[in-house]
């Protein structure tokens, strides 16, 4: 029986008086990986930061049936935001002491790093292959892999769901499927639900269980199967476009 | 050389120097402390807009004939808050913020001095300090609050790092954002408030900033930085200090001077990767 982690209803954000997005709804399952897609400035990254509750919204979200006010358990999110590739190059930080400082959402006052943190830190470190760069001041790191280094943030404390927000931007082709197969992995083998915000259905669409398509409303939620037959998307992209999709095994 | 070295020798034996080496040292840590998270924060600034506040809460303290440093500390205090608030709801950029608020405090203060007048020379004492007529109670205070700043640093260090290198993640990470910043702005608004006396309003920042960017030339980790910024800063006043004694002239601007100093050797040896300490 598929057990609801998230459930999203009636969700509207307002930006600086317009409507980022329109009356969304959907469940988010144990287990799921969803890739939200969407044009530019279609709300992919609001959707994200409100569920984060990092931007006031109306309606209604909840993680295990509590509303976010409530639910105080952060250590359960994972978190690897977008755009920072713009890093202060001389931002004082080795990527050793960035990847640490995911385990602070469980800390309570006055936070103190252990031994076991670093012991958790070293092994997302060897997990992800980034021995070489851990001592590395994170301003110098290319952005690929600062990237990589945010990602080891978001896993460090061992997080239930892991919201990814255009994680790929800044790697090349062969490390954005690298990247991929290690967020599939972690999704299959610790069960980890993973929200993945992208623009790139194309690559994401072969990993992901369910795709969430928004254009500021929601345009369709289901299975990547539902969404190349779906008429949803037919009619969204109108009779003069037709997509192909195709899935690599 | 051997000259010089007897007059250090000398201006270590008097009281007012070693008072005003110890009161210099505990601040310059204090705010070596801030310094860093105001450096990267983009609000460097703030210690000169709150400085200049100062100048016209002591002002207004002259007038009343009150204390200036228990009134600028209530005063600078609250427009810090002010500060902070106005740079997250108006849409107003923060150095705009400061900027409006730095002229108004100037403003104040010369309206002050120029229509009721007769403590001028108190008023003008205070824009460039004099950090050899730091009083036993004054060596006291400054201990007292540049120790309860670094407590109050590292008890919220973790936080504020989080918050330093990307605010969304910490505010996920369940650290109340809101809070931490207004105990880093108050905390600026004490350390700015304490400068008055020793360098100046119109110097103190530059005790927030140069240490700071000093020790960003050559440190890669966090800890480190904050570390080497106050050893910078305590290294600046011991050296300002005496050589202002030496050649007779103004220790504040002295202090600053050698921070500079420092800035621009390690700024160079930064640039050359002369100098580049792995980590503490």
């Amino acid at each position: 029986m598929s057990v609801k982690l998230i459930e999203v209803r009636d969700l509207s954000v307002y930006y600086q008086g317009f409507k980022a997005i329109s009356q969304v709804s959907f469940d988010v399952e144990k287990g799921d990986y969803i890739g939200i897609v969407g044009p530019n400035g279609s709300g992919k990254t609001t959707l994200i930061k409100a569920i984060l509750g990092l931007v006031p919204f109306e309606g209604s979200i909840k993680f295990g049936g509590l509303s976010l006010r409530e639910f105080t358990l952060k250590h359960h999110i994972g978190y690897l935001p977008q755009r920072l590739s713009f890093i202060d190059s001389k931002f004082p930080a080795l990527a050793k002491e960035i990847i640490v400082s995911g385990v602070y959402c469980c800390k309570s006052f006055p936070k103190r790093i252990s031994g076991q943190d670093y012991r958790l830190a070293e092994e997302i470190i060897d997990i992800l292959g980034i021995r070489s760069i851990s001592d590395k001041p994170i301003g110098v790191l290319s952005g690929g892999q600062q990237q990589r280094v945010l990602l080891a943030r978001a896993l460090v404390h061992h997080p239930e769901i892991l919201i990814l927000d255009e994680p790929t931007v800044a790697l090349d082709p062969k490390i954005r499927e690298v990247f991929y197969s290690t967020i599939n992995k972690i999704n299959k083998e610790k069960s980890v639900t993973v929200i993945l915000v992208s623009h790139d259905i194309a690559s994401i669409g072969n990993y992901t269980s369910k795709l969430l398509y928004l254009d500021r409303k929601l345009i369709f939620y289901g299975t990547f199967e539902e969404f190349c037959k779906s008429t949803e998307m037919g009619d969204y992209f109108g009779n003069s476009q037709h997509f192909i999709c195709h899935r690599h095994q | 050389m051997i000259k010089i070295f007897q007059q250090i020798v000398e201006g270590l034996s008097y009281v007012f120097i070693q008072r005003a080496i110890v009161a210099g040292s505990f601040m310059a840590l204090g705010c070596a402390f801030l310094g860093v998270f105001l450096v990267l924060r983009r609000f460097s600034l703030i210690g000169d807009g709150l400085a200049h506040v100062s100048f016209a809460t002591v002002a207004i303290a002259l007038l009343l004939n009150a204390h200036p440093m228990i009134i600028s500390l209530i005063l600078v205090g609250l427009v810090s808050l002010l500060i902070l608030k106005l740079n997250e709801k108006a849409k107003v950029y923060g150095d705009t913020v400061i900027g409006l608020i730095s002229s108004l405090g100037i403003a104040i203060g010369v309206i002050i001095a120029s229509s009721f007048g007769g403590f001028n020379i108190d008023l003008f004492s205070y824009l460039f300090g004099n950090i050899l007529l730091v009083s036993r109670l004054e060596v006291i205070i400054t201990i007292f609050i540049s120790l309860l700043v670094i407590l109050i640093v590292v008890l919220f260090y973790h936080d504020l790092f989080a918050i330093t290198f990307d605010e969304d993640y910490a505010r996920v990470s369940g650290i109340k954002v809101g809070m931490v910043n207004k105990i880093l702005i108050l905390l600026t608004s004490l350390i700015v408030v304490l400068g008055i006396k020793i360098v100046g309003t119109m110097l103190v920042s530059s005790m927030i900033i140069l240490p700071a960017i000093s020790a960003l030339q050559i440190m890669p980790s966090f800890r480190g930085t904050i570390l080497i910024a106050g050893l910078l800063g305590v290294i600046s006043v011991v050296i300002g200090i005496l050589l202002s004694y030496i050649l007779n002239f103004p220790s504040g601007a002295t202090i600053v001077l050698i921070n500079f100093f420092i800035f621009i050797i390690l700024f160079l040896f930064g640039r050359l990767n002369i100098i580049k300490i792995k980590s503490l």
